[in-house]
């Protein structure tokens, strides 16, 4: 399999009044062409400011990126925008109030000088809407006039306008109501199995990214703690964190009350973090070695990645 | 049968703006009996939360309107009670868990404060001061927060420990209801299965009986005895958790809605999500109002109100039940 996105030791730390908050702390990813990744975890945990760093919205405090095989970490960020694109997790806030749904997706192809003709444009534009299920209708429309859903189709358009070959999904459906949440995400597969994309899946929601990844990587406070393909991950989880994560989502169904495992304690704090495991202070395993040293992600089974010292 | 608490006959809330009236609650039917949970579930704009802000009377007074109906809490009807009435009886009997806990609590006073101003206005006893900071230190202790950081202020605190502040102030008085509106939607999964943990332990130990808004099934799954499902300001079906969870009899939407949701056991390459949107509550589609989305609309679905079927304390509303009988 080809991979298209490749990470070593990535990391951005921002300086913060009391010192440095690690948000991301040394991760190394792949992403195979016409994958998923799914990255999980909870809020802090710098799922997001990863995508943005990738995507170098944000630029690395170290480590490289190589895209189809060149490190892009030297190129001008400009000229990455036609490959790779980003959809946000708000569509009430991420597009502009003031531009009709017209000029939302007409943007990307206006900056990057892509038609000469504006006829060309219209057409591509009509084009993009019907890709992502909006009625022609709504092209003269404007944010406040659509609901939660459309917006997010227009959202999804302006990613798709440059035909990206991959597009980081930040918490996608997560402002969106169940329907339709359902909706988008059957829209994004789709798309993926008609025209190949590669994603890179943010969210906090582990059903979501069960039914939607092929690779999970679950993340705790800027580190990956378990990186493993969707089936394992979700079968066989390995580390304690992935185990609480796991049994902390309300099933709909009856008979399972108030028998689960719940982790005690919050996320904790990001700046200038201690030596060792960071999710020890809330493990029910934790050892003396958890607490010494830094962790390094291995390979327990195959494919299977965990940093834990329960496993050698 | 538990007595009952409080009884929601015919109820109906239409918003008046300047452009359209919107129809928000539609004739609701609902019974909540002592130390019973009850979780109301539906999309944005479905009517639950109108409906919480309907029994406390505090819909918006200039634009929102109760037009039929009647609320009675322990047999005595919450509209005709005056404005007075009411004051003693908000935080005091019936008390509102909001959603966001960024923005429910006050950021410039501190924690002890806001519960102690809760306990201080229904202080009917004339208890002295000390008594009551007492009380609030209790309180903190209840729902899992040192007493010592009673002079914390909001921001000293994560997302999750607001919540449980905002939970502690509703308890504060010991309602007979407590009216939970999503209060787990912005917590992270962790702290969501603590609070919610929480919130049930302390509903059997004070015996509140509850009303629980949320959108997500499976929080309703884990704390409710009873669950009433809305659709467009009206209650489309309603029962017991086993009659909503594990009979093989639902409203089409209920099913749409367990489709729409990633099952973590079952691998399924596509969801079934219901298609289209929220009819548009300014105009609401004639007949059963879920009719346009519907999959297995009928002829009858477009013109006529479906009527009620019941078996035992499954009630469903739609043509397709009536048919069988």
């Amino acid at each position: 399999m080809e991979i298209l996105l490749k990470t070593i030791n990535l990391k951005k730390y921002f300086k913060v009044h009391k010192g440095l908050l690690h948000a991301v702390d040394g991760v190394d990813i792949e992403i195979q062409k016409g994958k998923t990744l799914g990255v999980v975890g909870e809020s802090g945990c710098g799922k997001s400011t990863l995508g943005r760093v990738i995507l170098r919205l944000l630029e690395a405090t170290s480590g490289e990126i190589y895209f189809e095989g060149r490190n892009i970490m030297k190129e001008n960020p400009r000229g990455l925008k036609k490959d790779m694109q980003i959809i946000f997790q708000d569509p009430y806030s991420s597009l502009d109030p003031r531009l009709s749904v017209f000029e939302l997706i007409s943007e990307p192809l206006v900056v990057n000088r892509v038609f000469d003709h504006k006829g060309e444009m219209e057409n591509r534009i009509i084009e993009l809407m019907e890709t992502v299920g909006l009625a022609e209708r709504f092209i003269n429309a404007y944010p406040h006039e659509m609901d939660g859903g459309r917006r997010q189709r227009v959202g999804i358009a302006r990613a798709l306008a440059l035909n990206p070959k991959f597009i980081v999904c930040d918490e996608p459906v997560s402002a969106l109501d169940v329907s339709i949440q359902a909706q988008v995400l059957n829209l994004l597969m789709d798309l993926q199995d008609q025209m190949g994309f590669t994603y890179m899946f943010i969210t906090h929601n582990l059903s979501v990214v069960k039914h939607i990844s092929d690779e999970i990587v679950v993340m705790y406070l800027g580190q990956c703690v378990e990186h493993a393909s969707s089936r394992e991950l979700f079968k066989n989880p390995l580390h304690p964190y992935t185990q609480a994560l796991l049994a902390a989502i309300p099933k709909a169904k009856l008979g399972i009350k108030h028998d689960q495992k719940i982790i005690y304690g919050e996320v904790t704090n990001p700046v200038n973090p201690k030596q060792g495991c960071r999710f020890a202070a809330r493990c029910e395993y934790c050892q003396q070695d958890c607490l010494a040293g830094s962790i390094s992600l291995k390979e327990v089974e195959p494919d299977h990645f965990v940093s834990c010292v329960l496993y050698k | 049968m538990l007595e009952k608490l409080l009884e929601i006959k015919d109820l109906s809330v239409v918003y008046h703006t300047d452009e359209a009236h919107v129809y928000a609650v539609n004739a609701i039917n609902l019974e909540i009996g002592a130390r019973e949970t009850i979780g109301l579930v539906g999309e944005t704009g479905a009517g639950k939360t109108t409906t919480a802000l309907a029994i406390l009377r505090l819909l918006p007074e200039k634009t929102g309107h109760i037009t039929q109906g009647e609320i009675l809490f322990k047999g005595e009807d919450l509209l005709k009670k005056s404005k007075r009435e009411m004051r003693g009886i908000r935080g005091a009997h019936i008390s509102m868990i909001f959603q966001d806990p960024m923005t429910s609590l006050n950021p410039t006073i501190t924690v002890g404060d806001q519960i102690y101003e809760s306990l201080l206005i229904h202080n009917y006893e004339g208890k002295p001061r000390d008594e009551l900071y007492k009380r609030v230190d209790e309180l903190l202790e209840l729902v899992g927060i040192p007493a010592r950081r009673r002079k914390d202020y909001p921001h000293q605190f994560s997302g999750g420990m607001k919540q449980r502040v905002v939970i502690s102030i509703a308890l504060a008085c010991q309602p007979q209801l407590l009216i939970a509106d999503e209060p787990t939607t912005a917590l992270d999964v962790t702290i969501q299965a603590q609070v919610l943990a929480m919130m049930y332990d302390l509903k059997e130990k004070l015996q509140t009986s509850m009303i629980m808004i949320t959108h997500d099934l499976g929080v309703v799954a884990q704390t409710c005895d009873k669950v009433a499902i809305m659709y467009a300001g009206e209650i489309i079906e309603f029962g017991l958790a086993e009659d909503i969870f594990e009979s093989d009899q639902h409203h089409p939407y209920t099913t749409g809605l367990f489709g729409s949701i990633p099952d973590l056991d079952i691998e399924a390459d596509r969801l079934n999500p219901i298609e289209g949107l929220m009819p548009d509550p300014t105009a609401l589609p004639c007949g059963c109002k879920f009719h346009p989305r519907c999959k297995l609309c009928m002829e009858i679905c477009k013109t006529t109100l479906p009527p009620q079927w019941h078996e035992g304390d499954h009630m469903i509303s739609c043509h397709l039940y009536s048919r069988e009988k």
